[in-house]
Formats: C-alpha cells, sequence, structure tokens
C-alpha cells in the first residue's frame, strides 16, 4: 500500500549533519584554520571576495572553509552574507595611479616610468609539480628590495597625451548599483563593469576567449595589467571632508585595441577596463577584453552577432549564482509539471495511433 | 531569532517589494522589475516567493506552504522553517487556516478567500521568453500588447498534434490586458486563478514581481474551434475517491503498476478524515 512520502524535515536534518562531517573529513587529520586558508589559499580567497562582491578575507576564508572548497558556494555564503549588510554610502574612486604596485607589467611598452614590475606570477615558473611542497619545510626568503615611493602612472596617459587613445571624460554621475536596483537594458558602461567585476571567471574568459578567436575580435594588447594595494577613502557628512577607511588588493587591465575608426570615431586606440578584487588577474584581462567588445555600439562599429558583444546574453547569464541556483533547480521535484506531460504526450499519441489505424483500415 | 530582522528581510528591503507589489496589483499581470536580494537559499529554490511572503507576512498571519501541492516535499518543509525560524509566525498544514500560502507548481484544491494570499514561486516571468530570448524585446511586445506570436504558437501546436502541447505553465490573459505565465501550474489550475484570494507572483533571479488582484477576469488562450481544456489524469484518487483533484501518478512496483493520488496532501487528507 502507498504511503505518501513523510519525514521530509527529518531527511534534511539528517543530511546537514551528515555534510558537516564529509566536511571535516578524516578526524585525525589537523582541521584547517581559517588562517592558513586565508594565507595559503589566498588567491581561491581572492575569487571569492571579487565574485562575492565583499572584501574580507577572513569571511571568504570562512566561506571557502564551510563550503568544502566550492568556490561558488563559498561566493554565494558571501552574497548571501553581503545583502543583509546596511550600505553606509560610497566611497571615492580608488586611484590605481597611486597604487603601491606587487606587480605592474606592460606588453606595448619596453620600459616606461615605473618599470616593468613581474610580482609574484606563476607566468615563467615551469609547470612541474613541485614535490618539496608535500613535505612540509620552511620557505626560503624571496630577496627585497625598497620599494618604489613615487606614483606609478599609466601606461595608457603617455598615448593619449599624443591623443593617440581615445579618451573617457570623467563624470560625476553616481554610478547604478547593480545590487540595490534591478537590471535593466540597456545598460551603461558602469552597470556592465559592475556586472563584469562580479561575474564567473570562467563565462567571462570563455567569453574573452571567443573574441580572440574570431568572434568580434577587438585586436587587444595588454597595455597594462598592475596589482597592489589602493586606499579607500570616504567623504564622511559630518566632518566635511574624506578620510581614509582602509586598503584593498585589486587588479586592474587596461587593454589596448587596435581601431581603425568608424563612421563617428577617428582611427585611434581604443580602451578595454578590468578592475578585481585581490589578485586575480586571468579574470581582470578577460573583463576587458568583454567590456572592448560591449562598445560597440558607443564606438560605432558593427554588430557583428558575436556573442561577446550581446550585453543582454553577456550581461544575463555572467553570474554564478543565478547560474547555478537555475541550473540546479531542476532537481527539486517537478511530478506535477511531468505529470501533466504525462497525460498530453498519452493523448497526442493515442490520437496518432487512431490517425494511423483509420489510414490503414482505409488503404 | 535576533539576529535577523522580522521575516529576515530589513525593513527598506520590504518596502521596496510592497511598491512592487502595490504597482503590480495596480496593473494586473505586469511585470514589475524589482531589485531581488540574494537569499540564503539558492535561486530557483523559490527566493522570489520568499521574499514577497516575506514583505507580506505580519506577525499575526499564519503560513502554509506547498510544492507540489504538499506541504511536506523537501523543499515546503525548508521554506516553512525558515519562517518559522526568522519570523516566529504560526505555521499550518491546513488551507482553509493560512492566511498566506506560499506555493510552487500548484492552487490549492480547496476553494480560497477574500482573506488569503497566494504567493507563487517563478522561475520564468516572461510568456514570450521562448518565443524571444530577448527582454529588451519582449517588454515591447507587452507595451505593444503584440501578442500574435503566441497565438501562432498555438496554431503551429495544434497543426503539428492536433491539440495544444502545452501542458504547464499555459499562458493566460489578465483582465484583458496583459499576456502572463501563471508559473508552471499545471493547466488543470488555471479555472482556478480568477478567485477571491490575492495572488501575488514572485521571481527572485529574474527580479520581477506581478500580481492578479481578486475577482480579476484570467482567460487561458484558446482558439474557438480549439477551447482551452483543463486536463487531468483520467482516475479518481485511489486513496480519498476525489474525482475533482488533480493527481500525481505514483509507481509501486518493478511491474510498473501505477496508483493515482491527489497531489494537494491537505485535500486528500481532510476528505479521508470526513469519510472516517
Amino acid at each position: 500500500m502507498y504511503v505518501a512520502v513523510k519525514g521530509g524535515e527529518r531527511a534534511i536534518e539528517n543530511a546537514h549533519a551528515w555534510l558537516a562531517e564529509e566536511r571535516r573529513g578524516d578526524t585525525s587529520v589537523a582541521e584547517l584554520s581559517l588562517s592558513q586558508i586565508r594565507e595559503q589559499l589566498s588567491l581561491a580567497v581572492n575569487r571569492v571576495m571579487a565574485e562575492g562582491s565583499l572584501y574580507d578575507p577572513d569571511l571568504a576564508a570562512l566561506a571557502i572553509k564551510q563550503a568544502r572548497g566550492d568556490l561558488i558556494e563559498a561566493i554565494f555564503l558571501i552574497r548571501a552574507y553581503r545583502t543583509t549588510l546596511p550600505r553606509f554610502g560610497a566611497s571615492r574612486a580608488v586611484d590605481t595611479g597611486a597604487m603601491a604596485c606587487d606587480r605592474r607589467i606592460s606588453a606595448t611598452f619596453k620600459d616606461a616610468p615605473g618599470g616593468q614590475v613581474l610580482g609574484p606570477t606563476f607566468d615563467y615558473t615551469h609547470r612541474l609539480l613541485d614535490f618539496k611542497l608535500a613535505a612540509e619545510g620552511a620557505v626560503p626568503p624571496a630577496p627585497s628590495a625598497p620599494p618604489r615611493r613615487e606614483p606609478t602612472p599609466h601606461i595608457t596617459e603617455f598615448l593619449g597625451q599624443e591623443g593617440l587613445i581615445q579618451s573617457e571624460p570623467e563624470s560625476e554621475v553616481a554610478p547604478r548599483d547593480l545590487t540595490r536596483e534591478p537590471l535593466e537594458f540597456p545598460a551603461d558602461r558602469a552597470l556592465r563593469l559592475q556586472s563584469l567585476a562580479r561575474g564567473d571567471e570562467g563565462f567571462v574568459l570563455g567569453m574573452a576567449y571567443s573574441t580572440q578567436r574570431g568572434y568580434a575580435r577587438n585586436h587587444a594588447f595588454v597595455g597594462e595589467l598592475r596589482i597592489g594595494r589602493v586606499t579607500v577613502e570616504m567623504e564622511i557628512p559630518e566632518l566635511g571632508f574624506a578620510i581614509e577607511i582602509g586598503e584593498v588588493e585589486l587588479t586592474e587591465c587596461e587593454t589596448v585595441n587596435q581601431f581603425k575608426g568608424s563612421k563617428i570615431e577617428p582611427p585611434q586606440f581604443t580602451r578595454g577596463y578590468g578592475l578585481v578584487f585581490g589578485q586575480s588577474e586571468r579574470k581582470a584581462i578577460s573583463m576587458a577584453l568583454v567590456d572592448r567588445a560591449l562598445r560597440w555600439q558607443e564606438l560605432g562599429e558593427d554588430n557583428l552577432g558575436a556573442p561577446a558583444q550581446d550585453e543582454e546574453f553577456v550581461l544575463s547569464h555572467c553570474d554564478n549564482i543565478q547560474a547555478t541556483g537555475f541550473l540546479e533547480h531542476i532537481k527539486l521535484p517537478h511530478y506535477v509539471d511531468f505529470q501533466s506531460e504525462l497525460e498530453l504526450v498519452r493523448k497526442l499519441r493515442r490520437e496518432a495511433e487512431e490517425r494511423i489505424a483509420h489510414r490503414e483500415a482505409a488503404e | 531569532m535576533s539576529d535577523y530582522n522580522f521575516a529576515y528581510l530589513d525593513e527598506q528591503t520590504k518596502r521596496m517589494i510592497r511598491r512592487a507589489i502595490l504597482k503590480g496589483l495596480a496593473v494586473p499581470g505586469y511585470q514589475v522589475p524589482f531589485a531581488s536580494r540574494e537569499m540564503p537559499m539558492p535561486y530557483g529554490w523559490g527566493t522570489g516567493g520568499v521574499q514577497v511572503s516575506a514583505a507580506t507576512l505580519t506577525p499575526e498571519d499564519r503560513l502554509k506552504v506547498i510544492d507540489q501541492g504538499a506541504d511536506d516535499t523537501t523543499n515546503a518543509v525548508s521554506i516553512r522553517k525558515f519562517f518559522e525560524r526568522t519570523a516566529g509566525v504560526a505555521t499550518t498544514e491546513m488551507t482553509q487556516d493560512a492566511t498566506v500560502i506560499q506555493t510552487r507548481h500548484r492552487i490549492p484544491e480547496a476553494e480560497l478567500t477574500e482573506d488569503q494570499i497566494l504567493v507563487y514561486q517563478v522561475p520564468i516571468p516572461e510568456p514570450l521568453r521562448f518565443l524571444e530570448p530577448r527582454e529588451t524585446e519582449t517588454r515591447k511586445m507587452h507595451s505593444l500588447q503584440e501578442y500574435g506570436l503566441m497565438h501562432v504558437k498555438l496554431y503551429e501546436d495544434i497543426s503539428q498534434h492536433g491539440a495544444i502541447s502545452t501542458a504547464y505553465a499555459y499562458p493566460v490573459r489578465v483582465a484583458e490586458r496583459y499576456v502572463m505565465d501563471p508559473s508552471p501550474i499545471p493547466k488543470f489550475d488555471n479555472p482556478k486563478m480568477e478567485m477571491a484570494a490575492i495572488q501575488l507572483f514572485g521571481a527572485g533571479r529574474e527580479q520581477r514581481i506581478y500580481a492578479v488582484p481578486p475577482y480579476t477576469r484570467v482567460v487561458s488562450l484558446d482558439f474557438e474551434d480549439y477551447p482551452f481544456e483543463a486536463t487531468k489524469a483520467d482516475h479518481a484518487c485511489d486513496l480519498c475517491g476525489a474525482e475533482d483533484s488533480y493527481l500525481d501518478e505514483v509507481i509501486m512496483d518493478d511491474a510498473g503498476t501505477r496508483m493515482f493520488v491527489c497531489s494537494d496532501t491537505d485535500y486528500c487528507r481532510s476528505r479521508r478524515e470526513a469519510a472516517a
């Protein structure tokens, strides 16, 4: 005899208990501390902060631990926490020209004021598994030198002096906030950049890669990539002036894109821009390429029908929290819809069989 | 629980959602954009419905949550627990005792009253979405009442299959103006949408809220010679004997023996109790 499935509540509680046990793993192995994750898995922490839109390495480390290393799950935890926080206001625009750079490279000039600084990069490592890491041991200290004190100017400024690169007029208009207003199209560039900055690294990478392979190719050079810390300043109304409220690590990428000119713009270089929390250069470069592809209209280029040019397509699908939620929801019960489809398919089959039988009888 | 505000969302957010709900009620069937929040459950799990319920609930309310018509499916249990914890409201499984009912994929069998609010969870609020993927286009189509594409789709169904091959999320026209997605309820439930209760629809991921005020005309799209038909399995419930309720089909054994039972568990239980 059929008994309606009951006990959902107990099943959920038991599943949670089992999950907690699995998260901890073998208890004879020492438990991970948040500071270990923060210090030793810092690129994972950076990605969670960037796509979670919350700069807090400790909370990101906690989220990674709780999510068993599933970064999208960790990003989700951060987002759900972030949305409960009150919004006091907006900081002043950070001055990345005054960044204390750990890394700063240009692919367009062999040398420039501020120099080429490789910094802590994987770029020229040979991807050979380092079995020494399997054994614990101290790392010898890296050579050090006194840091530069003077600011490092942006490479694009040098091109701008000659008028060779399209200028970006400053705007006093406060950008809309993607987290407080529904996303509506057409979106302006500030909103597009916000969306890409918190967009899924893999998705943005794939979109950028598609432009390199000819789907709205935009001939990007990395004019500059810089990683370092900048101070965040905020105007305090009660004080009447801005004060420093903290420091964040950022990755900034400016691409210089070849441009033959269009109906409305003279031949000049154009720009793509990427700015991401933490050290996230793959994401920053990808973001810059996609930003440039999305600017076709403003620059009077042709719409080639490429996915990366399609603002609605890119922005509606780059958020991994939305995407994963909707994708995974199909595992929830759908008996009712499925039942109605069952009835329909049976009905259509019955009618089709009747038609065939009718035809055969007639022959 | 003191860590979060009543019903989880802060009052500013609730106010923003209530404004969207009121606008939705004022323009029946129109999809109102709203700044949906990330909720502590994933998109696709009913975040739109949960936000609408959170903005609707008062401490005096009594909440019922159903998924597929049942109170005891895992996600219904999870959402009910969420509000028990964050709002401390009373909950019930009895349709007539509830003041707010959050639902996924069903309308309860028992007739709802003017004292009730039915909150639907909506995955894709745009009825034209699978005919035209662009939001910029579909919004234009709604503003111009350009619904020819939908009728062509239904016509093509008939010419290919001899019947309209939409079995759930069957499009309706509300108050003779907007074509609306009733959420993925079976088309069996469509005629119930002309009801005394307020119907609110929340789509979290898609950032849309829409509404049907009480006693509003809701017409399922059809043709004169192919009228709309609310269908269900041609059986009676094997537990309570009801012939008028929507049925789930359950596979009983390896031989594929089937059994049909009410999808609305409260309706089925109350009928069996009344008979006992």
